[in-house]
Parts: C-alpha cells; structure tokens; sequence
C-alpha cells in the first residue's frame, strides 16, 4: 500500500467518474468546466506519484499498490483488483499525462454542448486509468469497453465529414473486436480451470499447470484477432483512419493515444505470460502480417494521403506495426520495446492530433495540398508540430526513437528479413511526415490559404492551446533522455516471462 | 384414496405459502368493487391504487423472504417453493408494478376503460407467480392458462384500433395452437407414464419428481419423447423462441405499450420459469437431456440469428423492440441449455431477466412519452430530436438501450457475460461464436435507435419537420421510476453486491 490515506489508482479512476456523474446529474455549466480542470488533474497527480515512489513499494509478483475490492462476484474469481507492475505503470502514466493534456484542450476548444463533451471525456479518462490499474481481466476489459462507448457518441455527435458513418462503422468493427476478444477471455478463463480473473493467479496457477500446446495456440489465436481489430491490425484497420478522421481532437487523442494500446498491452500482459507456445507458434505469420501489412502497405497508403487527419490516422496504423513486430520477437528487449514505444507513440499522436486541430483552425480544411506558409504567420505551432513530426518518425532525443531502436535491435535475433523491411518503414514515415511538415507550413501560401489568410488572419498558438502541447512535447523529450526512468521497472517485469518463453 | 392420505394432502395446504398471490387476488376483486363503489371523479385514483397493491405486496413479500416454506413442496406436491421461484415471484411483481405505471400514462391518451386493465394486470401476474412455483402440470396449465387468457384480452384492449385487434386475434390463434400443442405433450407423457406395462410407471404422471422418475428408468420411450417435444414447443410459443417467434412483431405493434411491455418482460420469463423447472438442474426433463439439449440449443442458436437480422430492418420502434426480444430469449435459451452441467447458470439467467426487465421498461417508458393517439405508429423518425428537447428521456433511452445491447457497464452487460461464462463452462463454447455474432448485430439496431435520438445529421432537414406524435411531458412518477430504472442499470453493472453473491453461490 502507498503512504496516502486513500488509494491512488482508485481515486485516478474514480475522481473522473465521479465527476462524469455530478455532470449528468445536472452541475451547472460553469462549475462543470471548472472542477473539469480538477477530474483530469487527479489521474496525472496520482499516475506521477505512483510512478515516484513505484520502485520504494513493497512488491507482490511483480505488482505495487495492490488492492482488491469485492462487487459481488467473488463467487465466479471476479473482484475490482488494482495494483501497477513494471509494464502497466509506463501506460498508466502515459494515460494520465495525455488525458490531461487532451481534458485541457477539450476545455479551451468551445465544442457545442461543451458539458456533455467533457462529461464523455472524463469516462473515457477514468475507463483508461482502470485499464492499466486492473490486475483483474474481468475489469481491465471492462473499463475499456467503458472507455470505448464514449468515442462512438463523440463521433457521432462531435465529429467531422462523414461522421454518421465513420461513427457506425467504427462502433461495429470495435464491438466485433471486443466480443472477439471477450470470447478468448472467457475461453481463457475456463480452460484454465483456475476459476479466477486474477491475472496473478492466472499465472501462478498456470506456472505449475499450463495449458496444452494446442488450447496455446487456438486461444493466442482468438485473442490476437479479436485485440487486432482494436489495435488495427491490417487488414482489420479500416475503421482506424476513417474514424481518426472524424473524431473531434481530444477524443482522437485519447482514442489513437491510450485506448488503442489496449490489445497489445492485454496480449504483453496476458497473451505472452499465459499462452507462451501460442506466442512462439503465432510469431512468425503475426510478423509478417505486421511488416507487410501494417508497415509497407498501409505507409505506402499514409504517403498518399491528402487529408491532415487521414494521414495522422494511417501513420498511427502504421506504427502499430512496429508494436506487433516487437510482440512477434517475444524476447525481453523486443517486448520492453513495445511498452516504450506504446508509450512514446501515445504521446506523439495525441500531441500530432492537437496540433492538426490548432492547424485546421487557422487554415479552415484538413487538404494539405491548400495548405502553405503557416510558418510565418505561426512561427510556435510550426515548431511544434515539426518537433512532434520528428518524434513520430523517431529521431533520437525523443522517445520513440528508443522504443523503434530496442524493437529493431530484437527483430534482428528473430528474422533480419523482416528487420530489413521494417526499417525501410522509417523512411516512408519520414517521407510522409516531413512532406507533411513542408506542405502545412514552409513554402509559398497557395490561393486558398491566401484569402483564407485575408479573411482570417490567423494567429499563433494561444497558451490554453500551448500549454497541453507543451506538456506532451516535455514527457516525450524526458523520456527521450533519460529513457532508464521507464525501462527499468519494464525490464524487471518482464524478465520472467521472457525467462519462460526462452525456455520452450 | 386412504382417508389418512386426503388427511395428508389436506395438511399440506399451506395458505400462508400463498399469500402474495391470494393478496393480488384481493385487491385485483377490490378494484373492481371500488369501480361501481367510488364516485366518478375519485376513479383516477383507481390505477394508483393498484401500483400501490403491488408495491406493497413486493415489499411485503421481500420482507418475508425467508420465512416462506423455502425448500418445501405444498398443496400435495402441486407447488415448490424453492429460491428460483421466490427470486421469480419478485420479478414479476417487480414487472407488474412497472407495467402498472405504463399503464397509468398510455391509458390516460387513449380513453379506455382502466379498471379492467389494471384489474388483469394484477390476476395475471397472479398467475405468473403461481406459475414460478408450480411443480405439476396441472398448476402449470392452469396458471398458463389464466396468464395466457388474461394477455388475449390486454392484447386486443383497444377495441377500437384495428391494428390491436388484429393483434389480439394473431395472439388469440397462435396461443390457443401452443396450448393444444403443451395440452397434448402433457396428455401423451401422462399417459404413457401410467402405462403399467413399462418400468417405473406411476399414477402420478404430472407431478414433476415422478415424471423425472419415470423418464429416467425410460429414457428413450417415444411416446414420452413426443411429449416433450410438444410441451417444448407450447413453452417456446411464450417466450417467442424459433421457429414459434412468428406473432411477435405483429402483436407487440398492435398491443397497447405497457402490455406490449408485459408480453416482452413477464410473459417472456414466465416460459423460462417453465423451461428451468422442466429442463433445468433436476427438472422434470432432465433424464431425457439426450433430446431436450439439442432441440434447445438449435432453437437459441436460430433464434439468436433470426430475432437479430430481423430487427435490423424494422422501422417500428415496436416491432424492433420485439424482435430484439426475440433475440434475447436466445441467449436466454443458451443458459438453460448451460444449466443442467452448471448450476451457476441458473443464477445468470437470472440476473439476465432482471437487466432485461430494468433496460425494458426504461424503454418502454420512453415509448409511452412519445407514443400518440395511434399506438401501433412508432416510427424511428419520432425520436428525432429527442435529446435536444428532452434530454432526460433520452439518456433513459441511451441507458436502456446500451443495457439491451449488452455494453459496459451496463447491467445487461454483465447479464450476458454470466451468461457466457456459464456456457462456455458447459462445453458449447463454438454457440458462443453464434452468440458473440448476434451481439454485433444487434448493436447496428439499438444503435440506430440511438443515433436517432441523438444525432443531428440523422434528422430529416428542419423544413421538412416529420408529423410526429406529440410527446407527453414526464410527470413526477414516471420520472422518478425512469431515473431509479436507468440508475439501477448503471449501479447493477458496475456492482453486483449481494444480489450477484447470492445467485452466483446459490
């Protein structure tokens, strides 16, 4: 337990829920958006101090900060149990660093209706802090689908072009992949003959009595079709850009940010440890699918693209190929790869969605081709949207460049023709986003932006815009340099189960 | 008959045992004599009172749980007083009060008769709850029969509208064909039970402990098999299981909407009363689960696909709420199949029926706010704009929705995943494919409803406004009933308590 009087995961996931409530139940509009400030600050505050004393906490199994609560189906091995081990508490935080950097751009961004937009962000953001801080795999799916619910609302209601259908499309591919993925659970559940949810349990009781070689292989199966259509794998990530598209910022940045690493933390947390002769046997076709697929394919697609949003929402799908590629290696580095990379892409994608909304305001179209000579005019928002460019592609300084490296580096061991392709990956997503960087902003202003300019002459980020930017952009460059403050407790959490792998 | 065994038998008539149904009873004759009692102006109270009744009967029975004879058989063995039963007793009083205050809001816009509706309100439900305990199928036909004859007329209440006549006559004929078809079930296993000629016959054919008796010692006896089959096929007739799912839409269009909501909640868990008491752990069925396992599974399975492909077409908010119904006594099917290898799903169906009657009825009030003169004509195109005029019964609407639909953190959610859970436990973990499928489906549906409350673009351009019933404003009641419904369904999702410890271990 931590030295708090209270319990700091619970409070993160609650603080925002309870807050969510008080709006439905009627709090005034005023009051809304000011304690609103508070319901995304809590989950941060308490996300840091979990992550500051992490290392001082008494472990079990790997997990700090345990606690369990009973909601009545102790009966069936369902309780709400939390607690952080080294690879939740990197997403955790990330969770509420990129929550409260997208609750304040929600804040200043005057969406209609603006109480029931954050109302529906503060459930995403308290369903996302459960997902980490959920020891139980009852509830680490359940506070997704919590989570998820409100970015099908917020498509619809909020959205751009298209958003009836992106925001149908989207909720039947999402419902799909998590009925998939709640099948495999349950087939998990059962075929373990544990009768428990608990993941420390699960695995406990798997270390003596593991499943058989064929059950490994079917349930990996089942689990990565069903967490592949929420990660976007190719070719089930159609729903992806499309939705990107249309999704207001801060729910895309929450969304394409956090939620979206759900499948590939449950298949890190659950998938590997429990079902290691599955992830052996799957590897290989799972890589390919990832480096063909998700890497060359859909980045040729995000070269092509001439939509801002569009192209943010594709090179996200491509980059969850690099993810699954470090699944596929399986070994320590490749995985404690994965967690970095989850979280430095979290951070650069959300910060590329806010800045893509702070473009789309001065220039009035997401068309890159009508875009030009922002530079000028918003000398702050260039840098900081190159900046974020840079961090994506994964330039070393920045985060992503450390996850991509170890990703790299393990692939080597486990196939260099696939290394090979996947570096080549780098290169297209350097093409797409520098031709971005240059179109939006360098060179001279086409027509459009002309009388666009004219109309409205656009001015430069405001600091309500700035400061949730800013602190994307200073998680990002921290973990960029000193990046042995997350890989530690990483590499400590996973050296069992790569011990286990290597083993088969 | 020895006169010490009539000595026995009368003995074992335990009134208290009853007491619940025999208040019902009471009050149901009550209202009719407050009818002609009361001046005219004070009728309106008439409907409170009978919301009242079941209120308090509620209460009364839940105080007393306990000290019920829970765990033994009354009245010479023709009622079980067992924990299922008491849970179901309170279900369908819990429907009944629901349906009750539907009723006090769709009867006023229509200029009916009232008594008379909440007077078959209360024998019905009456006769549901008798029907949760019966334990021979004599108590089963006749509560069947009374629950059955008191819907035909509630059916066809509005004698006036050609739409809820026809309904009434479609339900007529279609319930008096399942009645044969239980009748004659009944009469083949009865018979062939008595036949002296075959091991372990019995004079007590239609009492469920020695029916099971008798199928365990002949297992394969055709005549028998005939007879399950048929009593199967009236039992699916109620809850409106493939291939016998053919009224539903027309007749929860044209039924008035509260009985429309009693056919989709009571009348729906009344024949999964029967279906646990016959073919769950210990029914009268279970010996011969070598054929009842298979016909129930096939008929979720379909019953599952049908119920949601064809709601995906419907436009009637009616007929989609029926057929989506359809498709929840599939899943419910997949639990009784489950029910027999672990006893837990029992529990689960349970709490399924309950999540379904909260979502249900917050719906179903929903519907009666904005249903008009005309109650067949419910259009999606009527919810446009809901949430911005109010928004009050649209997140109702949402909540309800989403619970049907099975999402987090929605009751209905955890209903279906206990309901799974059982399942896959029992060995039919490929059904959950099917399952898991129907889910999907049937989230473009509730969906669309939504988006149709919600979405501005889904609207028709504000020019071309469509003629829309006019919406009744929430009164203080309804209010409070519809916001205790959607709170319910948000509270039982993310916490269970003691009510899910209960079943779960039970």
């Amino acid at each position: 337990m931590s030295h708090l009087p209270f319990d700091p995961l619970l409070v993160a996931i609650a603080a925002p829920l309870a807050l969510a409530l008080a709006i439905a139940l009627g709090l005034p509009k005023r009051w809304s958006v000011r304690l609103a400030y508070a319901g995304f600050a809590v989950p941060l505050v308490m996300a840091l101090h979990t992550w500051w004393h992490f290392s001082a906490q008494t472990q079990t199994a790997g997990y700090a900060f345990l606690t369990n609560y009973s909601t009545g189906l102790t009966g069936l091995g369902i309780s709400l149990k939390l607690g952080l081990n080294g690879i939740s508490l990197p997403l955790f935080v990330m969770a509420g660093i990129v929550g409260f950097a997208a609750g304040l751009y929600a804040i200043q961004s005057q969406a209609e209706r603006l109480k029931i937009y954050l109302m529906l962000l503060l459930i995403m953001q308290g369903g996302l802090m459960g997902v980490f801080a959920s020891v139980d795999i009852f509830f680490f799916y359940f506070f997704h689908e919590l989570a998820l619910i409100p970015t099908f609302i917020m498509v619809g209601v909020w959205g751009g072009r298209d958003r009836g259908y992106a925001a149908m499309k989207m909720t039947i591919y999402l419902t799909a992949g998590a009925m998939i993925s709640l099948v495999g659970l349950i087939a998990l559940y059962v075929k373990s003959g544990a009768t428990t949810f608990d993941l420390i349990e699960l695995k406990r009781y798997l270390a003596s009595k593991p499943l058989s070689e064929i059950t490994q292989k079917n349930l990996f199966a089942v689990l990565t079709v069903g967490f592949g259509v929420l990660v976007s794998l190719w070719p089930l990530h159609t729903w992806a850009p499309l939705g990107y598209g249309a999704a207001p910022s801060s729910n895309a940045m929450l969304h394409t940010g956090v939620l979206k690493k759900f499948g590939l933390y449950g298949l890190i947390q659950i998938g590997l440890p429990l079902l290691p002769a599955g992830a052996v046997h799957w590897a290989h076709p799972l890589a390919w699918l990832a480096v063909l697929g998700n890497v060359l394919i859909v980045g040729l697609i995000t070269i092509a693209q001439r939509d801002l949003k569009q192209m943010l929402g594709y090179s996200s799908v491509m980059h969850m190929g690099y993810a699954f590629l470090g699944i596929a290696a399986g070994t320590t580095l490749g995985v404690g790869g994965v967690v970095l990379m989850m979280v430095a892409h979290g951070l650069s994608v959300a910060l590329l969605f806010l800045l893509a909304t702070s473009v789309h305001h001065r220039t009035h179209t997401f068309a890159m081709d009508e875009m030009g000579g922002l530079a000028q005019k918003t000398p702050v928002l260039a840098a900081l949207f190159v900046a974020a460019t840079f961090a994506s592609i994964g330039l070393p300084g920045f985060a992503n460049f450390w996850g991509e490296l170890t990703i790299f580096v393990a692939l080597w061991k486990f196939s260099p023709a696939i290394t090979a392709c996947a570096v080549a990956g780098v290169v297209i997503s350097a093409i797409y986003g520098l031709r971005a960087a240059a179109r939006i902003f360098f060179g001279p202003p086409t027509d459009h932006m002309t009388a666009i300019t004219a109309k409205f002459p656009p001015a430069d980020l405001r600091w309500a815009e700035r400061i949730p930017a800013l602190v994307l952009l200073a998680a990002l460059l921290f973990v960029g340099f000193w990046p042995k403050s997350l890989s530690d407790p990483i590499n400590a959490a996973l050296t069992p189960a790569a011990k286990v792998a290597a083993a088969k | 008959m020895t006169l010490e065994a009539v000595k026995a038998a009368a003995e074992s008539n335990v009134w208290t045992a009853i007491f619940p149904e025999l208040m019902l009873g009471c009050i149901a004759l009550l209202l009719l004599a407050l009818e002609i009692m009361l001046p005219k102006r004070l009728h309106s109270l008439i409907p409170d009172l009978a919301a009242a009744g079941l209120l308090g009967t509620l209460i009364g029975f839940l105080v007393n749980w306990d000290s019920a004879s829970v765990g033994t058989t009354t009245f010479n063995g023709l009622l079980i007083h067992s924990p299922t039963g008491q849970f179901m007793r309170a279900f369908f009083l819990l429907a009944a009060f629901f349906v009750c205050l539907l009723g006090r809001i769709a009867l006023a816009k229509q200029r009916m008769p009232r008594v008379e509706f909440f007077h078959i309100v209360l024998v019905v439900t009456a006769a549901m709850m008798l029907l949760a305990q019966s334990n021979h199928f004599v108590t089963l036909f006749v509560a069947l029969e009374t629950l059955t004859i008191g819907l035909y007329i509630l059916v066809a209440y509005h004698r006036t509208s050609t739409a809820s006549l026809e309904a009434g006559l479609k339900y007529l004929v279609m319930g008096a064909l399942s009645s044969g078809m239980l009748l004659f079930g009944i009469v083949l296993l009865y018979g062939v039970a008595g036949n002296a000629a075959l091991p372990g016959h019995t004079a007590q054919g239609m009492n469920y402990a020695e029916l099971a008796r008798f199928l365990a010692a002949n297992p394969n006896n055709f005549v028998a098999c005939l007879g399950i089959v048929l009593v199967l096929a009236g039992v699916a007739f109620k809850i409106g299981a493939f291939p016998f799912q053919i009224w539903v839409p027309d007749v929860y269009q044209g039924a008035p909407t509260p009985v429309t909501a009693f056919l989709a909640v009571g009348s729906k868990a009344a024949g999964f009363a029967v279906l646990l008491a016959l073919c769950g752990p210990g029914g009268a069925f279970a010996p011969c689960a070598w054929l009842t396992e298979p016909i129930l599974m096939a008929m979720a399975v379909a019953t599952i696909l049908f119920g949601n492909i064809a709601a995906l077409t419907q436009h009637n908010v009616k007929r989609l709420i029926g057929l989506s119904g359809v498709s929840h006594a599939g899943f419910l099917l997949l639990g009784v199949v489950a029910a027999r290898q672990v006893p837990s799903a029992v529990g689960a169906i349970q709490f399924y029926l309950l999540a379904y009657l909260i979502a249900s009825f917050a719906v179903f009030g929903v519907m009666t706010h904005l249903a008009g003169a005309e109650d067949s004509d419910q259009e999606l195109d009527h919810y446009a704009g809901l949430a911005k005029e109010h928004p009050f019964l649209a997140t109702v609407l949402a909540v309800g929705l989403g619970s049907l639909a099975g999402i987090p953190p929605l009751a209905g959610f955890m209903g279906k995943f206990l309901v799974f859970v059982a399942v896959f436990k029992a060995g039919h973990g490929t059904s959950l494919i099917i399952a898991a499928i129907g889910v999907v489906i049937s989230i473009y549906y509730y969906f669309g409803w939504i988006k149709a409350a919600f979405f501005e673009s889904w609207a028709p351009a504000a020019d071309a406004a469509p003629a829309r019933p006019a919406r009744t404003p929430v009164g203080l009641a309804a209010g409070l009933a519809l916001g205790t419904l959607a709170v319910a369904s948000v509270v039982l999702g993310f916490w269970q308590g003691p009510l899910g410890s209960w079943l779960v271990l039970k």
